[in-house]
């Protein structure tokens, strides 16, 4: 018998998708690749995931792989990407809201762990680094 | 003049060296900064998803002390000034986002009911060297200058937070030299620098150092390149990932070179004549004594 492949409009992961245009307030459907996030990323050497990649990920709705990136943990929302994309989309607040996506399940599963730190590697940290690290990090 | 003045928290710790220049060398200017009546944490890092109130309070509470002593002050502007690029950029954003979202602000200033002053958009942020362009001039500035900082070349850091994002920049986000043109009012030599937008790497430093060593190494590495004598910055946590973290960049890359990182304000408090207790150059991590010293600066 031959097999059917069935065309369908409903998407899998479609409220994860809506999750994260609600959460960044950005429309994803903008992005068409151009790259350019990627390309002045400081941090893209540190990243599993390009920032490209993410969009189109996002896209997609693939929730298990954006989540268990390391990537969106090693963005520091410096927003170079944001002022150089062509099509304004604002792809800093799309690394958080997939962030928030993960450190709002309820499950603690923060990313810094800050106690595990040596008391003397706290104590020379100000309190700008601390502070923001860990309003980025934990939950 | 009297100015409304907003430190933060690391410049009570790690960085006074960047508050006492600050206050003094504003004094030299003839204005009268005024630290803000119970001030509190600006939030540090603007949080980006677009349903947060939460992470608006604290600015929003430094907005409301702001209008109190506004009120209390025959004269006073409705403004403030922070020398801190990073509270500058949380407290500007989130003024921007309350502007922008009245429900937002209603849920907040329902939240901060048992405060007497509501919070209603109207007072404006403003960062110190937007102040001095703006409201001083640099070419007033220049008058007061009684020690020229001549032959120092000097490579002005902005980060992220001065310049991005667009809407609360105050010069151009790729390149920016508001800092180029103090120095220069101030009888010191801008170098070219082209890593002065990149990222230092921020808050990493608390759990992933090895990512700040490698930002330190390039960006401070490009300004040794162009003979800078010394890298200025505008934000505390590029000041310590720039300088205390030299170590590591040194570790990473042996033929780094150890470079001195100074807030603009302890320049200007060098070349306003004011005393060594403004300066506090025993707070950096690279001294920054020798170099100083070389250009009979101290």
């Amino acid at each position: 018998m031959i097999p059917t492949l069935r065309i369908t409009t409903a998407r899998a992961e479609r409220d994860f998708v809506a999750k994260v245009e609600k959460i960044s307030g950005q429309k994803l459907l903008a992005c068409y690749q151009c790259g350019k996030c990627s390309a002045g990323c400081p941090m893209a050497s540190h990243m599993d995931v390009l920032p490209n990649q993410i969009i189109r990920l996002a896209q997609l709705g693939m929730k298990e792989q954006l989540l268990a990136a390391r990537s969106i943990w090693m963005c520091v929302s410096c927003m170079t990407c944001n002022s150089r994309c062509p099509k304004g989309i604002r792809i800093a607040e799309v690394i958080e809201s997939l962030r928030m996506t993960a450190l709002r399940d309820g499950e603690r599963n923060d990313y810094l762990k800050i106690m595990e730190l040596s008391p003397e590697a706290r104590s020379e940290l100000p309190p700008i680094a601390t502070i923001s690290a860990m309003r980025k990090l934990t939950s | 003049m009297k100015l409304i003045y907003y430190p933060g928290c690391t410049l009570k710790n790690q960085a006074r060296n960047f508050d006492v220049s600050t206050v003094s060398s504003m004094g030299k200017l003839d204005v009268e900064v005024e630290e803000l009546d119970r001030w509190n944490c600006c939030g540090t890092v603007h949080a980006l998803d677009s349903d947060n109130v939460m992470n608006r309070v604290a600015p929003v509470t430094n907005l409301i002390r702001v209008k109190e002593a506004q009120a209390k002050t025959e004269g006073m502007a409705s403004e403030f000034m922070t020398s801190c690029a990073m509270c500058y950029n949380t407290l500007k954003r989130a003024n921007i986002d309350v502007r922008q979202r009245s429900d937002a602000l209603e849920t907040i200033n329902n939240f901060l009911s048992l405060e007497k002053t509501k919070y209603e958009g109207d007072v404006e942020v403003l960062h110190l060297l937007e102040y001095l362009r703006d409201r001083v001039g640099f070419d007033k500035l220049a008058e007061k200058v009684t020690k020229p900082l001549k032959g120092l070349r000097v490579a002005c850091y902005y980060g992220c937070l001065l310049v991005r994002p667009k809407e609360v920049a105050f010069d151009d986000v790729e390149n920016p030299m508001i800092m180029e043109n103090l120095i220069t009012a101030l009888g010191a030599t801008p170098v070219p620098f082209s890593q002065k937008t990149e990222c230092c790497g921020a808050y990493h430093t608390v759990g992933k150092p090895e990512i700040i060593a490698e930002r330190t190494d390039k960006i401070m590495g490009s300004a040794y390149e162009e003979q800078a004598d010394l890298v200025v910055v505008s934000c505390p946590l590029c000041a310590f990932n720039l300088d205390f973290r030299q170590d590591d960049a040194k570790r990473l890359n042996p033929d780094f070179n150890n470079l001195p990182v100074l807030y603009f304000t302890q320049l200007m408090a060098i070349a306003f004549g004011c005393d060594d207790s403004a300066l506090r150059l025993d707070l950096h991590h690279v001294d920054p004594l020798p170099v100083l010293a070389a250009h009979g600066l101290v």
